[in-house]
């Protein structure tokens, strides 16, 4: 593989907003304290972002809660939602470079892929729930005697939003749109590690003509303003997408609090399973993007590989080949396809899973170290002749390691496949009809891809099975997790017909 | 709703012998000869509100050809038909006229950009995004669009500028909406088999529209039908050919491919017997009145059996209960029947109201018709313009007389307004029975019939004993009644303290004689689809 390609001709943005976002206005936090958001490129501090605490989170829930209550958003038509959300929407389009470099240096991320793609998409999604927001429907019911019933879909009100740092923008609007559609408002908390996109998305917001006090955007750590957000009595529902772990406790925090409806989207161990009749080449270079997109660093990552053994040994040849070709380097190059790892310790955690696994005796195909003495970057790597029950086939190392296994039968690689505590998504390589349908429905995860992967939509829900969460993001089933629905019922005389 | 200028000649041939109702010996004795208007002075006009001098509308006419496959061109007979200022009865353009060929040649361009072209093959996205610069550039070009609207037509040009163009580009970015949200179902099987539905759109369309709301009627029938990714060939209304072009000129301007909108302009019984009879066209939605309605059915099971889709004609009450605000419901019964000079499909034509407070409703909505200010609709305040055409006029006229010949009383108006163009006087009868021609027949005009009612029993009888069941209006403060009477009410749509209602998500079309299927919500993406049941066997299948 390459070493760091320099991308240093690049010209950065400057940093524009820097403080929280509560009630239309850009403020400090009311402590004072501040964080740094580092360049994971150098481990350099980028700038200095207002931390939100407890009492910056009660500010922007009474905010949202105004903005609710008795603002104009939840009571305006959908279609008038719709259009400051499609203004929005052509703002982002208007500043797309500058948003993709803001990802780029604070998570980094390819900024070619950011501008080309992760961008331009969010545009997209704000689109399409904008134009979902004026078909919430609810239903007449059909009730056992004289009764006249009909269903109200409201909105359910002050929502939290927790989102993580490997999609800053996706994330972003993946939960802010649904929820504006739906007429809620929101007090978002981005990751630590990346607060900049969000912030300015909430610039753009204001801009497009949402009123103040319905997007709140206030940066800040998880243990201290995500749990506030979390344990909030007056916080109706929250949205999470983060690890496992933190899942246990947003939900801890919400049944401690005011039993608030949560949907979460956590981790998984996803299996991509090909079978003998697949073509091998594109079968590789699939499972290799499978593991490699964003360094790796993605929720659904496939990174437990399953080949069945009549292509096995060619396939482990081809996908080390396409390994050791992968270029890792500065993102802002458009020649590299993997940039650092987001921050000290995600590098730290995946370095010491690599060791872990060389100490249960897995082999080490290709990769295992860090590239350049510099940020946070680390080879692709892969792991062949694993055990079900090593550490590294077991957790979500989120980093570009994939393990490799060998399977016989249809059976076992169902079986192997779903032999695991996550269930989020799952990859199936065939060119078989029968195989297709029987393992896309023996596999226990929220998304199948069959001969594609990370093949995402905004028409497209997608979420956990078993312990990699609740609920779903995108689709409309996104939009319904922040409606209520309220039964209206009344006796009806000498109805002609029930 | 739409009464063609040459529906009596087109009934006659189409049509057997044993036809026989009120509106059809009416329309048989209409005069064919477009300048017919000019002998009807006989009519005296009273003061209501005078016409005088006429506003000059300040737009140019800048397409009058066919819309062919991205082109604009002259009708393949090289005749055109005049289009007429109905102030005045003069004409505004000629306009291509066309006629089977044009038909032919238009749908074989849509067969195109639907087999071969980008357009259903596009992701949904990319069409949402066409229809939302279409809605952009309607936006920018609503002034023009407004004015020709009015001209053509007749209608008010406030209505027109500040309610209709801002619909319209509503409708468009509702249609947008649902380009990416049309979903087929995964279904469950008795045995072992992977069952789903695909929403299919159903290739190429024919539609016709009527010339009372000539850019609603596009809205309604073209949004659906692009989001859903068909291809059209859309029929105007020869007295109202002008902003479809115009609008369809937008469309190509915002990205639309060639092929995917045609718009051909025309009769009925050339242009649009040739759609409805055309053996490549996969579908037909149309709107207009009962009796063409009834053609353009035979002509489909005649042809290919294409699906129909009808909006037709209505005769809808419109129910003032004894508990109700007698100010409140004089102003809503005069707007549901007076509305757009009384040219709507919906129009609450039949007034029940309650005896209890039936004369005071009764005086109120005299002075409120006498108060209507008829006269330009160019004019800044007036409410009404003139009628569409001297066969809608002549025909409005006629209903009067028969209204007075039947002893029903004349609480005013009965005549035309000024000695030029189609105005007529806003027209209230009380004293209306049942079996009157005026309270059977939809008269399209500026007619108002007031009938009393003792009880809830009695008025959903009557209401009911219509051919028709497009709307309703419901007037009262009583939950029970208004659940009563929203149920036994048959029609399409039953506003309750309201009338004419008419977002971009409600549904819309008739009951009985008035139609078959919706318009407009989710109802009217199903008009445009068709659904393919997938099905393929399950070997092993973790669940079924």
């Amino acid at each position: 593989m390459a070493g760091v390609s320099d991308g240093s001709s690049f010209k950065m943005p400057s940093i524009k907003f820097t403080k929280l976002f509560i009630n239309g206005q850009f403020v400090h936090s009311l402590s004072g304290k501040e964080f740094e958001t580092i360049d994971p490129r150098t481990g350099d501090v980028i700038t200095k972002i207002s931390e939100a605490t407890k009492e910056d989170i009660d500010e922007a829930v009474k905010a949202a809660r105004v903005a609710f209550n008795s603002g104009p958003w939840p009571r305006m038509p959908g279609a008038e939602r719709a259009r400051i959300m499609t203004k929005w929407a052509e703002l982002i389009e208007e500043n797309v470079e500058e948003i993709a470099a803001l990802d780029a240096i604070d998570a980094g991320k390819l900024y070619h892929f950011l501008k080309g793609g992760e961008i331009p998409g969010t545009a997209r999604t704000i689109r399409y729930y904008a134009g979902a927001a004026d078909k919430i429907h609810g239903e007449v019911l059909k009730p056992g005697r004289e009764l006249f019933a009909y269903t109200l879909m409201e909105p359910i009100g002050v929502v939290g939003l927790i989102i993580p740092w490997n999609f800053p923008s996706t994330m972003f609007v993946t939960k802010v749109a649904p929820a504006l559609a739906a007429g809620c408002t929101v007090v978002l908390k981005p990751a630590e590690q990346t607060p900049l996109s969000s912030l300015f998305y909430a610039h753009l917001a204001k801009q497009a003509g949402i009123p103040d006090g319905v997007l709140n955007v206030v940066p800040g750590f998880g243990s201290i303003a995500g749990a506030a957000i979390t344990s909030h009595m007056d916080i109706d529902k929250v949205s999470f997408t983060g690890s496992t772990d933190v899942g246990r406790e947003v939900m801890r925090a919400a049944a401690n609090s005011n039993l608030k409806p949560v949907s979460l989207e956590l981790g998984g161990k996803s299996p991509i399973i090909i079978f003998d009749d697949a073509d091998v080449d594109q079968a590789a270079q699939l499972a290799l993007l499978g593991i490699l997109f964003n360094k790796g660093e993605i929720c659904v990552a496939g990174s437990r590989v399953f080949v069945q053994e009549g292509i096995y040994d060619e396939f482990e040849k081809k996908v080390v080949e396409k390994a050791k070709a992968w270029v890792v380097g500065d993102p802002f190059n458009p020649k590299v396809h993997q940039g650092p790892q987001v921050s000290k310790k995600q590098f730290e955690k995946i370095l010491s899973y690599i060791e872990h696994g060389k100490r249960e005796g897995a082999t080490l195909l290709t990769g295992g170290k860090r590239v350049g003495d510099k940020g946070y970057y680390i080879e692709p790597t892969i792991f062949s002749n694993v055990k079900e029950d090593m550490l590294i086939v077991q957790d979500e190392i989120f980093g570009p390691v994939m393990v490799l296994k060998k399977f016989k039968t249809i059976e076992e690689a169902i079986k192997s496949a779903n032999n695991t505590k996550y269930g989020l998504a799952a990859g199936i390589v065939t060119k078989s009809l029968d195989i297709a349908n029987t393992v896309s429905r023996s596999i226990r995860a929220g998304i199948v891809w069959i001969n594609c992967y990370f093949a995402f939509g905004d028409d497209i829900p997608y979420g956990g099975y078993k312990m990699s969460g609740f609920g779903r993001d995108c689709g409309l089933d996104s939009l319904y997790k922040f409606l209520q629905v309220k039964s209206v019922v009344t006796p009806i005389h000498n109805s002609p017909w029930l | 709703m739409m009464a063609s200028r040459r529906l009596s000649w087109l009934l006659s041939r189409t049509l057997s012998a044993s036809y026989s109702s009120g509106a059809a010996s009416l329309l048989h004795s209409l005069v064919r000869n477009s300048g017919g208007w000019r002998n009807i002075n006989r009519f005296r006009f009273s003061t209501a509100a005078a016409v005088e001098e006429l506003i000059t509308p300040q737009v140019p006419i800048r397409y009058t050809q066919h819309l062919i496959n991205g082109k604009f061109v002259d009708a393949a007979s090289g005749k055109t038909f005049p289009t007429y200022d109905p102030r005045t009865g003069e004409v505004i353009a000629p306009v291509a006229e066309g006629d089977v060929e044009d038909i032919n040649r238009a749908v074989t361009a849509a067969r195109k950009a639907f087999d071969e072209g980008p357009w259903p093959k596009m992701t949904a996205y990319e069409r949402s995004r066409i229809l939302l610069r279409f809605a952009d550039l309607v936006e920018k070009h609503s002034d023009e669009l407004a004015a020709l609207e009015t001209w053509d037509n007749g209608k008010p040009h406030e209505q027109a500028a500040k309610v209709e163009l801002p619909i319209f580009v509503r409708l468009f970015h509702y249609y947008a909406g649902w380009a990416d949200k049309i979903h087929g179902l995964t279904v469950p099987a008795d045995g072992n088999y992977h069952v789903q539905t695909l929403h299919e759109p159903i290739g190429v369309a024919g539609q016709i529209i009527p010339w009372n709301f000539p850019l609603l009627m596009f809205a309604w029938k073209v949004g659906p039908a692009l989001a859903c990714g068909n291809t059209i060939v859309l029929k105007t209304a020869e007295q109202t050919p002008l902003t479809a072009l115009l609008a369809a000129k937008l469309f190509h301007e915002a990205g639309l491919p060639e092929g995917v909108l045609n718009v051909v302009s025309g009769y009925g019984p050339t242009a649009g017997a040739a759609l409805a009879s055309h053996m490549d066209v996969d579908k037909l939605a149309f709107t207009g009145s009962t009796d063409t309605g009834k053609i353009v059915l035979e002509l489909a099971a005649r042809s290919n059996l294409k699906p129909v889709t009808l909006e037709l004609g209505g005769k809808s009450p419109f129910i003032v209960c004894e508990d109700a605000d007698v100010d409140k419901a004089v102003e809503l019964a005069h707007f549901a029947l007076f509305f757009n000079q009384g040219q709507c499909c919906c129009a609450g034509s039949r007034t029940f109201v309650h005896e209890r407070i039936y004369d005071e409703f009764l005086e109120k909505s005299k002075k409120r018709a006498l108060k209507r200010v008829v006269g330009d609709p160019f004019k800044k305040g007036v409410e009404q313009g003139p009628q569409i055409d001297v066969e809608q006029f002549e025909k409005v006229l006629r209903y009067i007389r028969s209204g007075i010949e039947s002893n029903a009383t004349l609480e005013c108006g009965g005549d035309r307004l000024g000695s030029k163009g189609f105005f007529v006087q806003p027209t209230v009868f009380s004293n209306v029975k049942d079996d009157m021609l005026i309270a059977k027949d939809e008269i399209f005009g500026p007619v108002q019939s007031i009938l009393k009612f003792k009880d809830i029993d009695e008025v959903i009888r009557r209401a009911n004993a219509t051919r028709y069941g497009l709307a309703a209006g419901v007037f009262t403060k009583n939950v029970n009644t208004a659940n009563t009477l929203m149920r036994a009410l048959r029609a399409g749509t039953v506003w309750i303290n309201c009338f004419d209602v008419f977002d971009a998500a409600i549904p819309f079309g008739g009951y009985k004689m008035s139609g078959i299927g919706r318009e407009k919500g989710i109802y009217s993406l199903h008009n445009y689809l068709q659904v393919k049941a997938v099905v393929s066997p399950l070997h092993h299948p973790a669940w079924i």
